[in-house]
């Protein structure tokens, strides 16, 4: 039981408290009854959770669990794999972006996504990396306000001070820390409602993740964030609830347990949650 | 132990014999085609450069007999022909492998796949034939139209195969980085996939040239060759290979010096080409990262 009290500690005390008064409102995602394959592999198996704006929502588990599957499912992007696709009701605002009738290019647009690996394209500069989402989608702009995005999503992002004398400097001749906020940037620079992160402090030191975790801290007042991570001492410091997703004997992942991360953490319900947390699986 | 030892430095002496031996065997096959290839070289210069001067890049061919005269028709045919061929050939080529790669989930796609390596295989004198059945006989008769045709056969499967391995380098996570950005999948490979990969994107583009501007059957059949200067498409062009082909075979020195002449340019020009390319996209590539 040491290592769940020490994993307490981690737990922001003051973002609970919001928690469960942010909790009372509408939920900003609903997913019901999802489910994801690739080809003939039944990936992830009747999935309902709500998801809450105003919050990070952490998704935790074992490797093959599902996490990034379920993630990718909320923009669509899990189709975008050879084979794939998923089945269900993802319901954004009150509209299932999963019916027939929905565009995915016009829900990734609502719906920013940070990946494991930072990805600058490496043909663009810092400037143009941040507004490429733009110049892609809504181009013949005057420069001045590709000037003011920029710069406002690089704030946002607590990259414009490293950043700003260099903006002309190819995206990927920054360190690997500047190129996953420089991605962020750029998912922020399209004004998207949700931001979802898959894992993306994986590929980066412990200073560079406690920036990322820091921001993610500032920016959930006006995002809903979700959060993909292995790292459970990063779940326990940067999110208000979480999710613990697992894979049984089949292979199929299922959410197991889902609450406020202090609950999680310290009184979780379910065994496998406990033994998970504690270190006894996985 | 002195035994034991003595039985080990044997052993040892002939693995370094045998080591040595096939060392010097691959010393040899590497010195024998490197050697092939300056042979031939050395031997084109050595009989073709005394025919390059002023009016061989300026003057139509002389009649039989006369001395003096040039390939200028030639040399502007071949450019002419390989422009409109390429003019062809690069949409095609490169919207195939766009096909198979970026939209290649499908049966079609590996069909479609087989179908460019058949195409890339066949003689390219069957190229000519065909152009001759399809377009000479019916169309336009023998002309560079139906020349240029036949060198754009040739070059889309060259094109479509190293371009689709040149796309398949580019990681999925620059696309989904694209695609994340609600970015259409048309946009994502005309402005950030293609951009990428476009040195790679001329140089497989440089080597189809190369390769079409060598070509002659396909060219005795459609463009048929011409003693006088033509710019128009509809009628029969001359092409440095057809010039080399005709000179080559006839009875007269200065012809043959003529050819060999011809030759050099000819392997100038696809040098120059590709050395140009991979000049500009080295530089390219330097500025870039």
């Amino acid at each position: 039981m040491s290592l769940i009290k020490s994993m307490a500690d981690i737990v922001r005390p003051q973002s609970n408290e919001q928690a469960s008064q942010v909790q009372e409102r509408e939920p900003k995602i609903q997913i019901r009854n999802l489910n994801a394959y690739y080809g003939k592999q039944h990936a992830i198996e009747n999935i309902n959770l709500d998801i809450y704006p105003g919050l990070v929502t952490a998704i935790i588990g074992p490797s093959g669990c599902g996490k990034s599957t379920m993630i990718r499912c909320i923009n669509r992007m899990h189709e975008v794999i050879k084979g794939a696709y998923a089945a269900g009701e993802v319901i954004v605002d009150g509209e299932n972006i999963y019916a027939l009738d929905a565009d995915p290019v016009r829900i990734r647009r609502r719906i920013g996504m940070v990946f494991q690996k930072p990805n600058p394209f490496p043909t663009k500069t810092v400037y143009e990396n941040v507004i490429a989402g733009l110049r892609l989608n809504m181009p013949k702009q005057k420069k001045s306000f590709y000037d003011e995005v920029a710069e406002r999503s690089l704030r946002a992002a607590a990259l414009w001070d490293e950043v700003k004398d260099k903006l002309n400097a190819p995206g990927t001749a920054l360190s690997g820390g500047q190129q996953q906020r420089l991605c962020i940037a750029r998912a922020l620079a399209i004004e998207p409602e949700i931001l979802l992160l898959d894992e993306p402090a994986s590929a980066l030191d412990p200073t560079a993740t406690l920036k990322i975790e820091d921001l993610l801290f500032s920016l959930k007042e006006q995002y809903t964030i979700v959060l993909v991570t292995h790292n459970m001492q990063q779940a326990a410091r940067a999110s208000d609830m979480t999710a613990f997703f697992m894979a049984g004997e089949d292979h199929k992942g299922r959410l197991i347990e889902y609450g406020e991360t202090k609950e999680i953490f310290i009184n979780p319900k379910d065994k496998r949650t406990e033994d998970y947390i504690s270190g006894r699986l996985g | 132990m002195p035994a034991m030892r003595d039985a080990e430095l044997a052993r040892l002496k002939s693995r370094k014999l045998s080591a040595a031996f096939f060392y010097g065997l691959i010393i040899i096959a590497t010195v024998l085609s490197v050697s092939i290839l300056f042979i031939i070289i050395s031997h084109i210069f050595v009989n073709g450069f005394s025919a390059l001067n002023w009016d061989f890049f300026t003057q139509i061919p002389k009649p039989y007999g006369e001395e003096g005269g040039g390939i200028a028709p030639a040399i502007v045919g071949t450019l002419i022909m390989l422009l409109v061929a390429a003019l062809i050939a690069i949409p095609i080529g490169v919207a195939t492998a766009i096909f198979i790669v970026e939209y290649g989930a499908t049966k079609l796609a590996a069909a479609v796949r087989f179908a460019v390596e058949l195409l890339a295989e066949l003689p390219s004198i069957v190229v000519g034939i065909f152009i001759w059945a399809l377009v000479v006989r019916n169309l336009t008769g023998y002309s560079g139209l139906a020349g240029s045709l036949a060198l754009a056969v040739i070059m889309i499967p060259i094109i479509a195969r190293s371009v689709e391995e040149i796309l398949k380098l580019v990681p999925d996570s620059l696309r989904e980085a694209a695609l994340a950005l609600g970015t259409p999948r048309w946009k994502v490979v005309l402005f950030i996939v293609i951009p990428t990969v476009l040195p790679g994107l001329l140089t497989s583009i440089m080597l189809s040239v190369a390769r079409a501007a060598g070509e002659t059957a396909p060219l005795l059949l459609t463009s048929l060759g011409n003693s006088f200067f033509n710019f128009d498409l509809r009628r029969p062009m001359a092409a440095m290979p057809l010039q080399i082909y005709s000179y080559a075979i006839s009875p007269y020195d200065d012809w043959h010096t003529k050819a060999w002449g011809a030759t050099l340019l000819l392997i100038a020009l696809v040098g120059i080409m590709s050395g140009g390319v991979k000049y500009f996209t080295r530089r390219w590539n330097h500025e870039s990262h």
